[in-house]
């Protein structure tokens, strides 16, 4: 068993469970304000101590998982199928136009700090938690693309699909049931990476107050609003900052030990 | 005092025996040739050597190099000895030069890592060993990069990296098989005469007899990690003792009966077929060029006949044969099969493309490694309109290949490389066509696999009235099944007719140097 795959399923599962609990139970409610009970710091009754209106920070991160974690799916969903459509297109015809157009395409998006185009789409269309997806979403458009155009060029020259060919299969068709099956692999890898960069743009989006609004918790903008009371409450900023931490690692390791295990020449090597 | 002694090697790789009992010796001088078909255990000897085993290898016994003992030897040592007392030539030349390094440079290298010179000696060094494997110095500059070669001269570097420093062993695995066989009888001369000038023992890993009966002083036969047979060439050809090297002599030139069913009706009718490509525009408004792969190839194949089709790698004859399966349309000339164009407008012809079906050469790369043999196997039914019984299709074109309808479940990756051949055979023959085309379809696979594969297609042929057309750079395949032979060079046709009238009274000049180049057995 692979040691990073192993760590890495964990952390993320651990926080993914917490998302899933979060929507049955909670130990308290994130929408209630306490002011008697503020700025605990952890004990029995609250794990992780309480934020300056009193909720208890240990449900706020277990429900602020959940809008990361909804996030980071509908913007790596979007990229996939989005940008796989558009790389097995182009492989399917390199040096078309369309071919240029999709590239040429690929390299405009990616030409701008993603950051950036996000705050200019939340500000345009206002703040909200479906705006921030969409904006994320985009940027893994051309990075999905680009990884399947590359990976499904070589497999275009193989035998295979020149046997399909010579069966009278289309484009379309050799590229559904001949490529895409073979860059599975490469997809599950760079959906793990992505899907932990989308956390880290949510909490970047929240951070700046363009992501999730409240009263719904979210990991970034906990942060946000920890900033001031960080010299006498530091709990406040390090247990969402933590989480943020161990969930990117967890889905990094993951991918890492995914690539290991899903490519057999990498395997080979390692042994 | 020998220059290599092997006794008694054993070789375990996590466990599972490769190599038993293998001695053998080479003398200064002499050129050993090593055969044996593929997991014989012929390039783990050789590995066994170098001391470059895979992870997990333990070897025991003695291996012992001019008084060193290789195996006792730590890596520190081992690397000294590596390049300078033992140089290395591997199969696949395309890969065994750095593609962004200058071959100077690649000499070179191997010059400053064993002695302490100074960079200019070590260029001239290495200048002297391209020289000496024919890259005299006004066509071969030591700036050139690999991609500027073509396989035999970057093999030939490969060989001035090896000899570079005079190496007492030179071990070579299987350096010709990547090669034409013109460059291959070159390269095997050029080996021959660096052996014999500098006194060099080589040893010379095949799975072709016939390459090292031309040149071995002594030939060991290797089976399943042992050797079966050994003793000094070309004698051992007459005394050949053990039932393994005297059926591996019989298939290496192997005669399938064929049943005559030729008629003289044509099927596939080529006429002045010119396929051009795009160069890439040398400047943005530069005027579009072309290369012209192939320049106005005519010929027939009657209906069940064999017809080959011999050329050299870049003869434009992987060309012709997509023109023929209508994957590329042509720029002049007609493709017509069964009276029929394989191309009507923009669009291939279906119908036609019912009627043919090909074999590649590749039996790892053939197949979609996630699908089924049942689903690998009926992918041609795409062509068809209304489908047979699909079970009972599958299951008799996997038997008519020799495997059984169970194998339909399995997965490519369970099968060997002549299973796999046969499984792209049933694939083939599944929509009953009418004309197979066989491109390089026997030439990655062991000389008994290759037999039982030709048997199979001979029997085929007679057995659904086939129509073959060969596609091959190997000489003696075409020679033993086909019934006509096409000489293809720079994409022409240099020569046509008879097989066995081309092979004894070859016209052209280029036929003639392709039937000199093929190596012989005794």
């Amino acid at each position: 068993m692979n040691r990073a795959l192993t760590i890495g399923a964990v952390l993320s599962g651990a926080f993914a469970l917490a998302a899933l609990v979060s929507f049955i139970w909670v130990p308290y409610d994130v929408t209630g304000v306490d002011i008697g009970n503020r700025l605990k710091v952890p004990s029995m009754a609250h794990l992780l101590g309480t934020d300056h209106f009193g909720r208890d920070i240990f449900s706020m991160i277990m429900v602020g998982a959940r809008t990361s974690i909804a996030v980071a799916v509908v913007a790596v969903g979007i990229g996939m199928l989005i940008g796989v459509p558009l790389g097995l297109a182009a492989a399917a015809r390199k040096g078309s136009l369309m071919d240029e157009l999709i590239m040429r395409g690929n390299d405009l998006v990616f030409a701008f700090p993603s950051l950036l185009i996000a705050i200019m789409i939340t500000a345009v269309f206002g703040a909200s938690a479906v705006n921030a997806i969409i904006a994320i979403g985009i940027f893994n458009i051309p990075v999905f693309a680009r990884l399947v155009r590359g990976a499904a060029l070589s497999l275009w020259t193989r035998d295979y699909v020149l046997a399909a060919r010579v069966s009278g299969k289309g484009a379309a068709r050799i590229s559904f049931e001949h490529i895409l099956p073979n860059v599975t692999n490469l997809l599950i890898v760079q959906g793990t990476i992505q899907f932990s960069l989308g956390i880290l743009a949510e909490a970047g989006l929240s951070y700046v107050g363009l992501g999730a609004q409240p009263p719904t918790p979210s990991w970034g903008r906990m942060l946000a609003e920890s900033q001031t009371m960080f010299s006498f409450a530091p709990h406040l900023a390090i247990f969402p900052g933590l989480a943020i931490l161990l969930t990117v690692l967890g889905l990094n390791l993951m991918g890492d030990g995914l690539r290991d295990v899903l490519d057999p020449r990498l395997r080979r090597a390692r042994r | 005092m020998s220059l290599l002694e092997i006794d008694g090697l054993n070789l375990e790789i996590h466990g599972t025996p490769i190599l038993r009992d293998v001695s053998l010796t080479v003398e200064a001088g002499q050129i050993v040739g090593i055969i044996g078909e593929s997991g014989s255990g012929k390039s783990m000897t050789a590995f066994s050597v170098m001391q470059i085993l895979p992870d997990g290898g333990l070897a025991s016994g003695t291996v012992r190099l001019s008084d060193h003992d290789m195996l006792a030897l730590s890596e520190e040592a081992l690397c000294k000895l590596r390049g300078n007392e033992v140089g290395m030539v591997f199969q696949e030349p395309m890969t065994a030069l750095n593609p962004i390094q200058q071959i100077g440079a690649q000499v070179a290298e191997t010059v400053l890592i064993h002695e302490n010179v100074s960079r200019a000696e070590a260029y001239q060094r290495a200048r002297e060993a391209l020289n000496r494997c024919e890259l005299p110095e006004d066509k071969f500059p030591m700036s050139r990069y690999p991609h500027e070669l073509s396989g035999g001269q970057r093999q030939r570097v490969v060989i001035a990296m090896a000899i570079a420093l005079q190496p007492k062993l030179l071990i070579a695995d299987e350096p010709t098989t990547a090669l034409d066989v013109t460059t291959q009888a070159e390269v095997l001369s050029l080996l021959k005469r660096l052996a014999r000038e500098d006194g060099t023992g080589l040893m010379l890993i095949t799975h072709d007899l016939a390459v090292v009966a031309d040149m071995a002083d002594h030939i060991v036969i290797m089976r399943n990690g042992e050797v079966v047979e050994s003793g000094p060439c070309p004698a051992l050809f007459d005394t050949m003792q053990h039932p393994y090297s005297q059926a591996l002599l019989a298939v290496s030139d192997h005669q399938p009966s064929r049943e005559e069913h030729v008629t003289q009706e044509p099927l596939l009718s080529v006429k002045g077929v010119v396929r051009d490509y795009a160069l890439p525009r040398s400047k943005l408004f530069a005027e579009q060029e072309y290369f012209r792969a192939v320049k106005g190839v005519s010929f027939n194949i009657r209906r069940g006949e064999s017809l080959g089709l011999v050329g050299e790698s870049g003869c434009g004859k992987s060309t012709l044969t997509r023109a023929i399966l209508g994957l590329e349309q042509v720029q002049e000339g007609s493709i017509l099969l069964d009276g029929e164009e394989v191309f009507t407008g923009k669009q291939p012809n279906r119908a036609v493309r019912r009627k043919m079906q090909v074999v590649f050469q590749d039996p790892y790369g053939s197949f979609n490694p996630r699908w089924t043999v049942r689903r690998l196997v009926s992918e041609p039914f795409h062509l068809l309109d209304e489908l047979p019984d699909r079970e009972a299709a599958i299951a008799e074109a996997l038997q008519s290949v020799g495997l059984v309808a169970a194998d339909a479940d399995k997965y490519i990756h369970e099968f060997s490389g002549g299973q796999r051949q046969r499984i792209a055979i049933a694939r083939a023959l599944i929509i009953k066509p009418e004309l197979i085309i066989l491109d390089e379809a026997v030439s990655a696979l062991d000389v008994s696999i290759r037999a039982q594969i030709l048997d199979l297609l001979a029997d085929l042929g007679t057995r659904f009235g086939l129509t073959y057309l060969f596609i091959s750079h190997d000489l003696s395949v075409v020679r033993n099944v086909c019934d006509r032979c096409l000489v293809m060079q720079n994409g022409e046709i240099v020569e046509r007719g008879v097989t066995a009238d081309i092979f004894e009274r070859p016209q052209h000049a280029y036929t003639k140097q392709l039937i000199a180049a093929v190596p012989r057995l005794p």
